[in-house]
């Protein structure tokens, strides 16, 4: 019942929001946060609950289309806790960062954040592959408005290319919902839409080859990886602060979750077929995009490909598929989200102060706003991998566990640290230091990080510097539910004898 | 054959109907009045609407060879009237301000309605023609309704010659095909043309193939299917919005019921000539809809081209029928036809509701910026494309889930990669008007309408948002409904 009230908080709070405009336009984004809050709040309340038995903490199952066997199936275990709970803190951030920078139809934008979130935390907890693709398309269509609505010059390109890709690739992961519950009704006679039911079915390995591909494909068009990342750059370049806060931090997460939690576990054949395929897709990324990171001038863009990069090493862990590549996606997943959502604030907030993105307009910003350049140095080198911070630790075990599967492929990954060294550095250096030049843009605006800017900065490096220092705090909560994936694949492939 | 009493009884809707439509050419003669003409319109199509509702549990009758009576007709009866009604109260407000006599188009939309109520009831060559001509004839008047009016709508009579023309042309071809039939088969009743005494003059042999692809070709011309669907554009560009709407929902889900009902029961699947065929026209259709949309900039001619693509998913599913086991693959054309007749009428509702027969606002540049001007209108706007595009929360997304369903279970994978590829098109024209209307002006434009608003218009797309929205997120009773009645087929 708490994962329904957890959402419906969302789904009112966004239809209260919209309609307090009317009042007054400063009332939505009240109420955006308060909803938020109140939903954090109850969010904590099952981070490190006893998940019993089953692995489940809360789970709650109602029919909903009885003729199909769908059904209404939420449940979350520690790593849905710990998703969810990243999700509420970047939404309260991201509306914190929105607080000032939106102004026009204030109401509709925060409807629209809202239901966003709620789409996400659905698709966290859904254990039903119906309810799961249900929420997976509902987070699409108010991310939608939010990119072409309050985006930048080239909105309308950006967010009909985001919503294309993912709705196109979304079809084939139907397509593959509906295929393995058709070869559940053929085994067992009756349709189900069930995870747990899916879990039993086998099929031959060609099909089964097929099928997967189809939620690979969904995946890794939402993570993104190389070759389906084009639509991230645009969708963010031209988001408003708050939509790439959500669409970093959060969104590109469900790709990830999805891979461990329904493509692995449902194809374990297939997937370990797959597995040094993925993986060299993985690779590519991290290089490639690291390379073409290095090329932008667009700073927005830059982050971009960066999240591709740093995305990379998520998939690289997560199709090694032991504890330590598991943990290190998990955790690379929870630091990236904090670290790039406060660079693409950043990056926003530097849009917002002097209403260019192009770096080759910049320079020698310390001298003249040193907290938001003391900030963007501390969230450079967090994402460059420095040790005593999250993501090093996510990308650390990532790299290890990888090791084990595949000594090539993580040699060649290793040398995206290197790469995220460079273009880290490289960007400080550009825009930060160096002489003020202020010819090309009107420096009227550029104050320095206000203290409501510093109190979320704040709350953002306490979450990196802890997951850097005490990461066990963090493996703990997901150790329960990655042991139970890799005990019930490894039995399967046992009984193939792989 | 004499008829009883309790033969007259499950003809009831259509009786109703029949009685509206003289009710109605009555009160003309004595006394014009729009407002009393189209209430006893309404009134009528409301009273037929209820009634089939309330037969639909216990009906299941052949009444004389022409015309079954079972679940599955009650429904598209009920769909049929409904819609008719919904037609009626978007068209009084459409046509207040007419510049001639206004009356009888309701007597037309009646008559259109009792074809209609044929069509879905039949299960014979003769009920078929007699049905589809009955609409058919009244589509003409329907379609050319306002061309005596000075600031007309744009090119109605073309539109009405054009549609008389080669729908004309589509019905020899039909008629020639039954002939075959009827010469090889010797009987005019679906039930038995597989169920022949003599099985040396059966169905598959002599010419009746040819016959099969006449009446196939006929039909695909009817539900605007490519590659005979040149006519649907400018027919849908030229006809008062109403008599659009009416031609898009009612005549389309008609006819195809009827081609649903006669490749059942003449098993015409089983021959891979016509299996094939009918697999080009769905991809054909499901490709040349969603592209030629791309370059339009008229709603109308975007719909008229969307609906082409809808036909080509639900051939997808007609197809499916013959390799699917039970009866899922005809819930997928019946879940999917509701689907789209709520959707359609909704998209043609908004462009209604702000237009008028003396100035059609149907360029999409005049929605732009709608969002800001006339939120509640733009939102249901919004809604029903998305549905059309088969985003979830809508009914649209549960008829898309159908067609899938249906084309994994009967195995037809290149379909399905046309279908994914001809959606993912599709979303580009549907979200190039929904970006329309979110754009923000920079000066701004009033919010003007085409002729009198009426409270009536809004509450139609009002009831067309809930049931969208219902079916969308809570289809279990739909469904069950929708399950029942195609056992009948």
């Amino acid at each position: 019942m708490i994962l329904v009230v957890l959402i419906s908080i969302l789904f009112f709070g966004g239809v209260i929001a919209w309609l307090s405009e009317g009042l007054d336009s400063k009332f939505p984004r009240v109420i955006a946060l308060t909803a938020v809050v109140i939903d954090l709040l109850v969010m904590l309340t099952l981070v490190g609950a006893d998940a019993g038995d089953s692995g489940w903490i809360v789970q709650l199952n109602a029919q909903w289309m009885p003729r199909f066997g769908i059904s209404f199936h939420l449940a979350a275990d520690g790593l849905s806790v710990l998703m969810m709970v990243l999700t509420a803190f970047l939404g309260a951030v991201a509306i914190g960062s929105a607080w000032d920078e939106i102004t026009e139809k204030t109401g509709f934008f925060y409807f629209n954040l809202l239901w966003t979130l709620a789409g996400v935390i659905g698709v966290f907890t859904a254990l039903d592959l119906f309810l799961f693709f249900f929420f997976w398309e509902v987070m699409l269509i108010p991310m939608y408005f939010i990119i072409a609505i309050w985006g930048h010059e080239n909105k309308n390109y950006a967010a009909m290319k985001f919503f294309i890709f993912t709705q196109v690739t979304g079809m084939l992961m139907l397509i593959s919902i509906l295929a393995l519950a058709y070869f559940h009704y053929v085994q067992f006679g009756w349709f189900s839409f069930d995870y747990f039911d899916l879990l039993k079915v086998s099929t031959s390995s060609a099909i089964e080859m097929w099928i997967m591909l189809g939620f690979f494909v969904a995946f890794s068009t939402k993570l993104p990886s190389f070759p389906f990342h084009s639509w991230l750059p645009d969708a963010h370049s031209q988001a408003p602060t708050a939509g790439s806060v959500i669409l970093a931090g959060v969104l590109l997460k469900t790709g990830a979750y999805g891979l461990i939690r329904f493509a692995i576990p449902l194809f374990p054949e297939a997937s370990m077929t797959f597995a040094p395929f993925a993986m060299t897709l993985a690779v590519i990324s991290i290089l490639y995009c690291a390379k073409v990171a290095f090329a932008q001038t667009d700073i927005k863009r830059l982050i971009a490909y960066t999240s591709v990069s740093h995305m990379g090493f998520v998939l690289l862990g997560i199709y090694a598929w032991n504890e330590q590549a598991l943990q290190g996606a998990v955790m690379t997943m929870l630091a990236h989200g904090l670290s790039a959502a406060a660079l693409f604030m950043l990056a926003g907030g530097l849009q917002h102060r002097i209403h260019t993105r192009d770096m080759d307009h910049m320079g020698g910003f310390w001298a003249k706003v040193p907290r938001l350049s003391f900030v963007a140095l501390f969230f450079s080198v967090a994402a460059l991998g420095m040790p005593g911070l999250g993501n090093f630790v996510g990308e650390f075990l990532a790299l290890l566990g990888a090791f084990k599967a595949n000594i090539g492929l993580t040699v060649a990954a290793a040398f995206g640290l290197i790469f995220a060294s460079v273009y880290s550095l490289w960007v400080i250096q550009k825009v930060f230091h160096g002489a003020y030049r202020n010819s090309d843009f009107d420096d009227s605006h550029l104050h320095d990080l206000s203290r409501r800017e510093m109190f979320y900065f704040g709350a953002m490096m306490i979450g990196l510097i802890w997951m850097g220092m005490y990461p066990q705090s963090f493996l703990d909560l997901s150790a329960g539910t990655i042991m139970q994936l890799l005990n019930e694949t490894g039995q399967v492939l046992f009984a193939v004898g792989q | 054959m004499t008829m009883t009493f309790d033969d007259l009884l499950p003809l009831m809707p259509l009786l109703i109907v029949t009685a509206t439509s003289v009710l109605a050419m009555l009160m003309i003669g004595v006394r014009r009045s729009y407002i009393v003409t189209a209430s006893i319109t309404i009134a009528g199509l409301l009273v037929a609407t209820l009634v089939a509702i309330s037969m639909m549990d216990w009906t299941n009758q052949q009444i004389t060879p022409l015309l079954i009576i079972d679940q599955y007709s009650l429904l598209f009866t009920v769909l049929v009237c409904a819609s008719a009604m919904l037609i009626a109260i978007l068209s009084f407000s459409y046509f207040f301000e007419l510049d001639d006599h206004k009356e009888e188009f309701f007597l037309l939309l009646t008559i259109a309605t009792i074809g209609a109520i044929v069509m879905v009831s039949s299960n014979h060559f003769v009920s078929t023609v007699l049905g589809l001509e009955t609409l058919s004839m009244s589509l003409y008047g329907m379609i050319a309704y306002p061309m005596h009016s000075k600031e007309s709508a744009k090119y109605p009579l073309e539109a009405s010659v054009k549609y008389l023309v080669l729908s004309a042309a589509a019905s020899g071809f039909i008629l020639f095909g039954m002939a075959l039939i009827y010469a090889q088969t010797g009987t005019l009743s679906f039930a038995s043309l597989t169920d022949l005494p003599m099985a040396a003059d059966s169905l598959g042999d002599g010419y009746s193939i040819v016959a099969l692809l006449m009446i196939t070709a006929g039909m695909a011309f009817k539900l605007s299917l490519a590659p005979f669907h040149m006519w649907t554009p400018d027919v849908y560009e030229g006809s008062p919005i109403p008599a659009t709407a009416y031609l898009a929902t009612i005549g389309k889900a008609a006819m195809f019921v009827v081609l649903l009902r006669f490749i059942r029961a003449s098993d015409a699947l089983s021959f891979d000539s016509i299996v094939t065929v009918l697999t080009l026209i769905a991809a054909a259709s499901m490709l040349v809809g969603n592209l030629l949309a791309l370059l339009q900039d008229n709603l109308k001619r975007i719909l008229a081209y969307s609906s082409i693509a809808h036909m080509g998913y639900l051939l997808l599913a007609l197809v499916a029928s013959h390799y699917a086991t039970g009866t899922l693959a005809v819930e997928a054309v019946t879940f999917y036809l509701i689907a789209y007749v709520i959707t359609s009428l909704g998209a043609f509702g908004v462009a209604s509701v702000i237009s008028s027969s003396e100035k059609e606002f149907d360029s999409i540049k005049e929605y732009r910026g709608l969002f800001w001007r006339n939120p509640w209108l733009a939102s249901i706007f919004i809604a029903m494309l998305l549905s059309l595009a088969g985003i979830p929360l809508t009914v649209g997304f549960i008829g898309k889930f159908y067609i899938f369903l249906a084309g994994v279970e009967s195995d037809l994978w290149m379909l399905l990669a046309v279908l994914v590829l001809g959606s993912g098109i599709g979303l580009y024209y549907y979200l190039r008007i929904v970006y329309r209307m979110l754009m923000t002006e920079k000066h701004k434009i009033p919010y003007r309408v085409g002729g009198v608003e009426s409270v009536s218009a809004y509450g139609v797309l009002a009831i067309l948002l809930f049931l969208l929205l219902l079916f969308g997120v809570y289809p279990a009773p739909i469904m069950s409904l929708v399950a029942a009645a195609s056992a009948f087929i």
